[in-house]
């Protein structure tokens, strides 16, 4: 017999709280699986989750992950508001690399400030190239920009496989698979002397407050959020909706590829045959867990950050298998779906006796 | 059912209270059903005519009371143990797989496992006993509303009820279909079966029922012989207040503001209505009614005049005024002056989880409407929330203010609250599917006044209704839309109800009668 029933209107409350639930219950089933794993669970614990920020380098280190998700994070967040599912954030980055590679390295001799930032353009209008396919084929022939999109990633993927093996491959790197290095004007400033953590982290924060602001105070970001809630209310409204498809993919394709751009002008320094280790699919997660609000992601973000860095740190002191990382994502996300439940629904109170004598 | 000694009640309750969290809506309430009688409950939305209904089909579990069946008191834990105690319950909205036959359909909702080709000879003998002609071999998406609604009586009938419950059938019915579907009952009746009828048309209760128990706010507001009432008593009984009247005046109309010109489009589903050789000219100052059936081409109409679903070539032509706007969305022709109250609320009107005041802007933001909610690409939330805030007190809408959820409000309100959005933003041709569908008399006389005194503002007005009495109060011309196709428009005065009746089975001449719009 059902005991859940449905709320009158969705709980505010819970849905604050349910990314706070999902996290607790993560760590809970976590401190078990340590155990199995015949870990003391706080120590193992204290690894994982406390280490990464005692240090001034772990802290840099969680801000140099948490860079590429919150970037590709609030770009898919606006399109998932507006129904328009974007999965191929990696892919969009990938060929956003390739594009800022492209320039670094074309202008490698050239010791000029205007590197940078035409590296970080070229890095967004790749991103926008790779996103604009899945928007052409919804927006024309209505196919589903989930599979397109995902798809894409695995072409992006061979494409630069292809470049770093072969156009592009150094010339005096001794065969390896990999560019050559970039040039001092064409990396990206550190915030800090000792720490990796570059301009890109403070680009990624200015993204999601424009984020923000795009979503609540204009009128595009509200005629997305009316065609993800109800698209027929848009269609009376006489929202376009290829015109929502193509904003979407638009601002997560240059996003993503912003990303891109810092992470080979960042922590890489080059062009290698992968440059993500799939930051865009960690970014779906992200922009749920930060229930789609853009400020939520730069905290769900740090989060998801945490995880990649403490599962390092497991797999080094604890000598824990490099799988434990997906695993507490995963964890995260079940744990999210299953607490948003109560976003909507709710426990039924048990049978209550009812005040008599009084009218409705 | 042959007692001869003073009759038991088939069904009694006694009591029957049943609290959700924000609303009690049944509080003690009693019903006494006899054998062989029609038994009407007769209440406005929310009054409780429908937990009450579940209730006794052992879908919802009551706080408190006590339920007496032949005598005899009984738990109803489940629909499964309603049917076993020989209630039957035909719904609202039928529960039918369209591509399945009549038959497969019967044989998938009984309890006893009987295959189709088993049930065909009994579906047939008992369709024809009762005067319910059914194929059991038909598909189901071939078939009319009233034909489906046959299919779920029918099933109910097989398994010989006692009690028959019937809520609000006649509301997707032709006036000719409710008179076949009265005599089916009374047939029914006259055998012993008990029948509870469900319902807020006064006039079919006074034709149909017996006896009446009327519900107001939860509670039995009295019982009634309805034929010795008169519509009005009931009404006033049902509403707990003296009725409101609309007041219409005639006026001559102006000139034309909205053309449909030979319209011909074809649906976009399988199962949708081609509109054929559609043709209307509204003009200025006057209320064109048109009533039919829904699934009649109702829908298809709807969105080609609003945008929603914009105009191919060699469709035919609509125009605002003299400007061509078939190839427009429905923003451009808002901007343009066409107001549009669509028959869903949720969803399509407002956005359910959005609140009031971002629901006032999803039309409210036309600039020609000058409300000021958007400049220069950014929303001014103040604007915003004075005019939902203006909508709200124009229309007496009930709600916990401007950031509450539009899927907080009742039906009624919601209505309310879009019916108003629309009307403030003071278009020049205004469109109304279905006004007050669901809205209690009192909003819904509200609602008409309203339409009537944007008609006296020089407003082009269009209503599409499945309410006769509605077109009635309302229209200055009133057509039919029947298959896809409409009829001429007649002066309401011209016309009668039983007229309108038998052109909604589609049985007008069509062809050439519609008037064309010669350029």
């Amino acid at each position: 017999m059902s005991t859940l029933e449905r709320r009158p209107e969705p709980s505010r409350r819970m849905m604050l709280a349910s990314p706070l639930i999902a996290a607790a219950a993560m760590l809970l089933s976590g401190s078990v699986l340590f155990l199995l794993l015949g870990q003391e669970p706080l120590h193992a614990f204290y690894t994982y989750f406390i280490t990464p920020w005692t240090t001034p380098y772990g802290v840099g280190e969680l801000m140099l992950k948490a860079t590429p998700l919150i970037l590709c994070g609030v770009g898919l967040a606006i399109g998932f508001r507006a129904n328009v599912n974007n999965i191929g954030a990696d892919g969009q980055l990938t060929v956003g690399a390739i594009c800022a590679g492209a320039v670094a390295l074309y202008f490698d001799e050239v010791q000029a400030w205007w590197v940078l930032p035409l590296m970080l353009l070229a890095g967004a209008l790749g991103g926008m190239l790779w996103a604009a396919i899945p928007a052409l084929l919804r927006t024309r022939f209505n196919t589903n920009e989930i599979l397109v999109s995902l798809m894409l990633v695995y072409v992006s993927y061979h494409l630069l496989s292809y470049l770093v093996h072969g156009p592009m491959r150094d010339p005096a790197g001794f065969n390896f698979p990999q560019s050559k290095m970039f040039s001092d004007a064409a990396m990206l400033p550190l915030l800090m002397e000792g720490l990796r953590v570059n301009a890109a982290f403070p680009l990624s924060l200015l993204a999601a407050a424009a984020a923000w602001f795009f979503c609540r105070h204009t009128f595009a970001g509200y005629r997305m959020q009316v065609s993800g809630l109800a698209p027929a209310a848009a269609l009376y409204a006489g929202f376009s909706e290829p015109r929502n498809v193509w904003l979407a993919f638009m601002v997560s394709g240059a996003l993503a590829g912003i990303a891109g751009v810092g992470e080979v002008a960042g922590p890489l320094g080059q062009l290698q045959p992968s440059v993500s280790p799939g930051y865009g699919f960690a970014a779906i997660i992200v922009a749920y867990v930060g229930r789609l609000h853009p400020l939520g992601v730069v905290l769900s973000a740090v989060l998801m950050s945490l995880l990649y860095i403490g599962g390092e740190t497991a797999q080094i002191e604890l000598q824990l298998p490099s799988a434990i990382t997906g695993m507490f994502q995963g964890l995260l996300l079940f744990y999210l779906l299953a607490a948003d439940l109560f976003i909507h629904y709710r426990f039924k109170p048990r049978k209550r006796a009812i005040s008599t004598g009084v009218s409705a | 059912m042959n007692d001869t000694a003073a009759p038991e009640p088939r069904l009694q309750m006694l009591g029957i209270s049943k609290a959700y969290p924000s609303v009690v809506a049944n509080d003690r309430i009693d019903l006494t059903v006899m054998p062989g009688e029609i038994h009407a409950v007769l209440g406005e939305n929310g009054a409780g005519k429908s937990t009450l209904m579940k209730i006794i089909y052992g879908v919802v579990k009551p706080d408190d009371g006590q339920i007496m069946w032949e005598g005899r008191q009984v738990d109803i834990d489940s629909p499964h143990d309603a049917r076993k105690l020989g209630i039957g319950m035909v719904f609202q909205h039928f529960a039918l797989f369209e591509t399945l036959t009549v038959a497969e359909n019967i044989a998938l909702a009984l309890d006893a496992r009987l295959s189709p080709a088993e049930l065909a000879p009994r579906i047939q003998a008992v369709s024809q006993q009762y005067g319910l002609p059914l194929d059991p071999q038909r598909l189901v998406h071939s078939m009319s509303v009233g034909e489906r609604q046959r299919v779920e009586i029918v099933r109910c009938l097989l398994q010989s009820p006692r009690l028959l419950i019937m809520d609000e059938p006649t509301s997707v019915l032709t006036p000719d279909a409710v008179l076949k579907l009265f005599q089916s009952l009374r047939r029914l009746a006259a055998e012993g079966v008990s029948i509870l009828y469900i319902s807020h048309k006064l006039d079919e209760i006074q034709a149909l029922c017996d006896r009446a128990t009327v519900l107001r706010g939860g509670k039995v507001a009295g019982t009634a012989h309805p034929k010795a009432e008169s519509a009005k008593s009931l009404a006033e009984l049902m509403i707990g207040r003296e009725l409101p009247v609309c007041v219409h005046q005639p006026r001559e109309p102006g000139e034309v503001l909205l053309t449909l010109d030979r319209l011909n489009v074809r649906s976009a589903t399988p199962f949708g209505t081609t509109l054929r050789d559609v043709s209307l000219a509204l003009r200025s100052g006057e209320i064109v009614g048109i009533a039919g059936i829904s699934g009649n081409g109702q829908q298809e109409l709807l969105k080609v005049i609003s945008g929603e679903r914009a105009l191919h070539r060699n469709e035919g032509a609509i125009l605002l005024g003299d400007r061509d706007v078939g190839a427009l969305d429905a923003a451009r022709r808002r901007a343009l002056g066409l107001g549009f109250v669509p028959e869903e609320r949720l969803g399509r009107g407002a956005a359910p989880e959005l609140s009031l005041a971002d629901n006032a802007l999803l039309t409210g933001y036309i600039p020609a409407a000058g409300t000021g909610m958007v400049k220069r690409g950014l929303i001014r939330h103040g604007a915003v929330r004075a005019f939902a805030q203006r909508v709200i007190d124009g229309f007496k809408v009930k709600c916990g203010g401007t950031q509450s959820a539009a899927l907080s409000l009742s039906g009624g309100n919601l209505q309310k609250f879009i019916v108003g959005r629309e009307i403030m933003l003071a278009p020049r041709v205004m469109i109304f599917a279905q006004p007050t569908w669901g809205v209690d008399i009192g909003a819904a006389m509200l609602i008409r006044q309203a339409i009537i005194d944007m008609r006296d503002r020089g407003v082009a007005v269009l209503v599409l209704s499945e309410e006769l009495d509605e077109l009635f109060m309302l229209s200055d011309r009133i057509a039919v839309l029947a298959d896809g196709r409409l009829s001429r428009a007649l002066p309401a005065g011209a016309t009668s109800i039983n007229q309108i009746g038998v052109w909604m089975s589609g049985d007008f001449d069509y062809q050439g009668a519609a008037e064309h719009v010669h350029a």
